[in-house]
């Protein structure tokens, strides 16, 4: 009780003076994380889409498959991502692996399925509504994909705050394939781990509570820019 | 674009026959009112001479190419879809997918809002407008492209007798600006009011088509004239 007592204190005083390590390693956490989610929702929202307003052969098996991947163990991206980028790996020569991008890499492919497949399953109420509409202006498959992204972009941004979410907090995949190296791929989640395992709960505990708190930031900024409309209500 | 014809059209959907086998020709001036039982197939013919129902026999042909026939003529559905967005951006939707540019697009839908009665409302988003108003809107939204042939599904359907008035205006205004009207209605008072042509369908097919003069005042088939009288017709 006494060491938790005293981990609190000290990790409040850390977030107050705003400790180095601590600042740094949010920021690289931020970074990584958001870079991520920009890449994702790049690939995913329109697939989500497409599987939309396309009727395709494999469609339904596309479907399935972005569902069961949203399950997907991180460790594993993590292992599998790792090989592939590893010196003898098919992309060894980019030399990515120990990098941030190792860490953005693993972390889309944990998230695109996540974020298609929620955003697929809000979308397509939607064209069931704006089906025959669409249909009758004779509005191509590109104005179709767009138009469904502008005006279902409330369901989408919460389809991407669920990945931010998964992202931020993952550390299975990340600390395979980062290393957790201090300065270059150490981040909130992975320096947690390792503090802990130190027997260092202050700064534990002060990357966890920024943890908590940048989470809860992005989703309110993310819930604040979505608002743009004040007085519609869809 | 006219005369449109129709020769042997049917469609089924699941082994059952919706509609069909229709011979038809829509020549001369409008506008033209779809009469007959509930099931009879009006929605269904009126989608099909709009191209949006896949036919399983025979054809539909425009009297010019189908592309040019599609960009002039717009639909009226009986439950009008309301995009998510303002009823200046609804209205401006299908120029916008013609390319026009935002502000000219816009320009046009705030004309157009203003010749259907939605004055004051450009800012406001569609799905706070009331039944009569969506209807409105949807009107505009048919017109603002300036469609030769404009198909209308019952847009008077559930509607009160403001509004049905103020639609009819704007329907005969439209008429008389030389958009060939197609409408279907099951009020036969309006029927009478707005037609200059009547088809009379029944189980699927063009059971009468006639003049409307020639129609209200003495029908040729014995169904017709039971339906006139308020009869139920099966």
């Amino acid at each position: 009780m006494n060491d938790l007592w005293q981990g609190m204190t000290q990790a409040v005083w850390l977030l107050i003076s705003l400790d180095a390590d601590l600042v740094e390693i949010s920021l690289r956490s931020l970074r990584v994380t958001l870079s991520a989610l920009v890449i994702a929702s790049l690939i995913a929202l329109p697939l989500a889409a497409l599987l939309t307003v396309r009727r395709f052969r494999f469609r339904r098996m596309v479907v399935a498959l972005l569902n069961a991947f949203m399950g997907l163990p991180p460790v594993v991206v993590g292992l599998i991502v790792y090989v592939v980028l590893s010196r003898s790996g098919p992309l060894g020569v980019l030399g990515l692996l120990f990098t941030p991008w190792a860490m953005i890499i693993a972390q889309v492919i944990i998230i695109v399925p996540l974020i298609a497949s929620i955003a697929h399953q809000s979308l397509r109420e939607l064209w069931s509504e704006y089906h025959d509409l669409l249909i009758s202006l004779g509005a191509t498959r590109f104005q179709r994909i767009g138009t469904l992204i502008l005006d279902g972009r409330r369901a989408l941004l919460t389809a991407a705050l669920a990945g931010f979410g998964r992202a931020i907090g993952e550390v299975g995949a990340i600390m395979i394939v980062g290393g957790n190296i201090d300065h270059a791929t150490r981040v909130l989640t992975t320096a947690i781990a390792l503090e802990t395992g130190k027997g260092d709960f202050a700064l534990a505990l002060a990357l966890g509570f920024v943890l908590i708190g940048l989470a809860i930031a992005v989703n309110l900024t993310m819930h604040w820019l979505g608002q743009t409309e004040r007085e519609a209500r869809w | 674009m006219l005369p449109l014809k129709v020769t042997g059209a049917e469609i089924r959907r699941r082994g059952k026959r919706l509609i069909g086998p229709v011979d038809l020709l829509l020549d001369g001036s409008g506008p033209t009112i779809v009469i007959g039982p509930n099931g009879a197939g009006k929605t269904t013919l009126l989608r099909m001479l709009h191209g949006i129902e896949r036919l399983s026999a025979g054809e539909v042909s425009w009297a010019c190419r189908l592309e040019d026939a599609r960009q002039k003529q717009a639909f009226v559905f009986q439950m009008p879809v309301m995009m998510r967005r303002s009823v200046r951006d609804n209205i401006a939707y299908p120029l916008r997918l013609d390319g026009v540019s935002n502000r000219a697009a816009r320009a046009q839908a705030e004309d157009w809002a203003v010749r259907v009665g939605l004055a004051g409302k450009e800012g406001l988003p569609a799905q706070v407008l009331s039944g009569g108003e969506r209807q409105k809107l949807a009107l505009a939204r048919a017109l603002v492209r300036d469609p030769e042939v404009l198909f209308l599904d019952e847009p008077c359907a559930s509607l009160d007798g403001r509004a049905v008035h103020d639609i009819e205006e704007i329907l005969r205004d439209t008429s008389a600006r030389g958009t060939r009207l197609v409408m279907s209605t099951h009020d036969l008072g309006q029927a009478r009011r707005l037609a200059r042509e009547v088809l009379f369908l029944l189980h699927g097919r063009v059971h009468e088509q006639a003049p409307a003069g020639e129609f209200f005042e003495g029908p040729s088939t014995a169904e017709a004239r039971a339906f006139l009288k308020g009869e139920i017709v099966v």
